[in-house]
């Protein structure tokens, strides 16, 4: 009676009985591919953890194969991280702005990355970090918002939706998760800004930067930052800070992308080449030094007044 | 680097605590409320871990509620640190302890005494007129031990969190901005340690007859004319 019984039930893709072969669990569709890439989630949708190593430690097991906190640099698993992501509130609604650059050690794996994931029409999430762990669990994110706005047939606010992401990386706290993320957004509330990373902090703030580079995006950032700003100024202010950070940080790089978020939705500015804007830039300074030095040496000088 | 002190005075409880919030030598923020509210006359300041700081708060947050919402009367400050205490002693025991360190403060309204309980993270508890955690420690636990005596009024009690805040923005090489509030017999006030005299105007804030928020009230059962 049992043994037909075990064959009518249908396997739990997940459970881990003692004795059960090894590759039976893999054989679930489940398991693998069909879930669009979604493999912890089961057939309600709902999360079932994460696969983590099968040792006493996971995370210590990481620490030793991954170059991620960089307590192993040698480590064969290079993670790719290593970025400049910015995010600031102003009068005029919400600027992100981020760099493209992946890399994987000292190489650069790719200079056309994007570093901001559309959850939907009204947020914006931002990697910094590992790459793998930001994207996943930003589209999950993502998935998550959808599913609280057919529930609750109202949007999701920024707050909420920020909150999902830092319980989920505060579940697996201390297991390797790398990401400094910023969700950001239009809700009831206005435009509003969540710093989430992978220690489970999550905080609310007019403007922040992420990544290798966050240190160069401050310093051009909190200088010319104010309430009043006007879009373009804005644009212009999150573009510069980017420039800078790609400029000196060698794990930044290749090219901006810059967004806009409004009470209507996010819009898409442009994507900038950093090489071009930062001699672009330079060019300018110059040109402005020597207009401004001529000019009053012009004037100074009673010959040239005179002719 | 992180700090935050309590005192206690006659019919009151001073908390206090920095605002700062960021990620190895980036100070992403220095406008973070670190002193959660827990009832009408109880309060804690937290740090630690960054992640098991604020998860652990609103842990507590709502285990306080959820005792007030069950009894209709809050948990009491002896009472309060008890569970909060065992609560980090079996969390140090288990797999992901919680790493934070809080003064609880609050004020008994049976007995009308206020109350200072020092935690750690390991689930020590001491009961003290006067704590610090944090880098304060260092610099103005003689602070407090020199100018604090029993049963002080209002205004000498913030005169003493005063010197402290000086010692710490005099000999600390972080600035931090501060966060403070009074627990007394009408709840919790917010004060302005950056005023001149905090205490005048703490008192002028005040309405002349004060209501204390009481969330949930108990259900009324008797007669009524």
């Amino acid at each position: 009676m049992n043994s037909v019984l075990t064959q009518i039930q249908p396997s739990n893709p997940h459970s881990r009985l003692e004795g059960e072969d090894e590759f039976e669990q893999y054989t679930d569709s489940a398991s693998w591919g069909s879930m669009a890439g979604f493999g912890n989630l089961n057939r309600t949708g709902g999360v079932m953890g994460m696969d983590v190593p099968r040792v006493s430690n996971p995370s210590a097991f990481l620490d030793m194969h991954t170059d991620n906190m960089s307590a192993n640099p040698d480590a064969k698993i290079k993670i790719a991280h290593g970025t400049t992501t910015l995010a600031f509130r102003f009068k005029g609604g919400i600027i992100v702005a981020v760099d493209s650059r992946a890399t994987a050690g000292s190489y650069i794996a790719s200079g056309t990355v994007k570093k901001v994931i559309e959850i939907n029409k009204f947020l914006l999430g931002t990697m910094a970090g590992g790459a793998a762990d930001c994207q996943y669990w930003e589209t999950y994110l993502g998935m998550q918002c959808r599913l609280y706005e057919l529930r609750n047939k109202e949007r999701i606010s920024v707050a909420a939706a920020s909150k999902i992401l830092s319980n989920i990386v505060y579940q697996y706290k201390g297991m390797g998760l790398s990401m400094g993320t910023m969700v950001c957004g239009w809700d009831k509330t206005g435009p509003c800004i969540f710093y989430v990373d992978d220690d489970g902090q999550r905080l609310k703030g007019d403007l922040f930067s992420v990544g290798s580079g966050s240190t160069f995006a401050y310093g051009v950032l909190d200088q010319g930052y104010k309430w009043d700003l006007t879009d373009e100024e804005a644009q212009e202010l999150g573009r510069r800070s980017i420039v800078a950070a790609g400029h000196r940080d060698a794990y930044s790089g290749n090219t901006c992308n810059l967004f806009h978020v409004k009470q209507e939705g996010w819009d898409f500015i442009g994507n900038y080449d950093i090489n071009e804007l930062w001699y672009e830039y330079e060019n300018k300074k110059k040109a402005d030094r020597e207009s401004a030095t001529a000019a009053p040496a012009a004037a100074a000088s009673p010959i040239a007044v005179d002719q | 680097m992180e700090c935050s002190f309590g005192i206690t005075g006659k019919d009151y409880v001073l908390l206090c605590s920095d605002m700062a919030a960021g990620r190895s030598i980036v100070r992403m923020k220095s406008d973070e409320n670190k002193i959660k509210t827990l009832g009408p006359h109880l309060a804690m300041a937290y740090g630690g871990e960054p992640g098991d700081t604020n998860n652990f708060a609103e842990f507590v947050e709502r285990n306080m509620r959820l005792y007030h919402i069950r009894n209709h009367y809050p948990l009491l400050p002896e009472a309060a640190s008890a569970w909060v205490r065992r609560t980090l002693a079996e969390s140090i025991r288990s797999k992901h302890p919680y790493a934070v360190n809080l003064l609880l403060a609050g004020y008994d309204t049976t007995t009308c005494k206020p109350h200072l309980y020092w935690i750690d993270y390991l689930g020590t508890k001491a009961v003290v007129p006067y704590a610090a955690h944090g880098m304060g420690v260092y610099v103005s636990l003689s602070t407090m031990d020199k100018w604090w005596f029993n049963d002080m009024n209002k205004r000498e009690g913030v005169e003493v969190l005063k010197k402290c805040l000086d010692e710490v923005k005099k000999r600390l090489t972080v600035h931090f901005n501060f966060n403070c509030i009074l627990i007394d017999k009408d709840g919790i006030h917010k004060i302005n340690m950056d005023s001149e005299d905090p205490i005048s105007e703490f008192e002028a804030s005040q309405p002349k007859d004060i209501q204390v928020e009481v969330p949930n009230p108990p259900i009324d059962v008797g007669v009524t004319a």
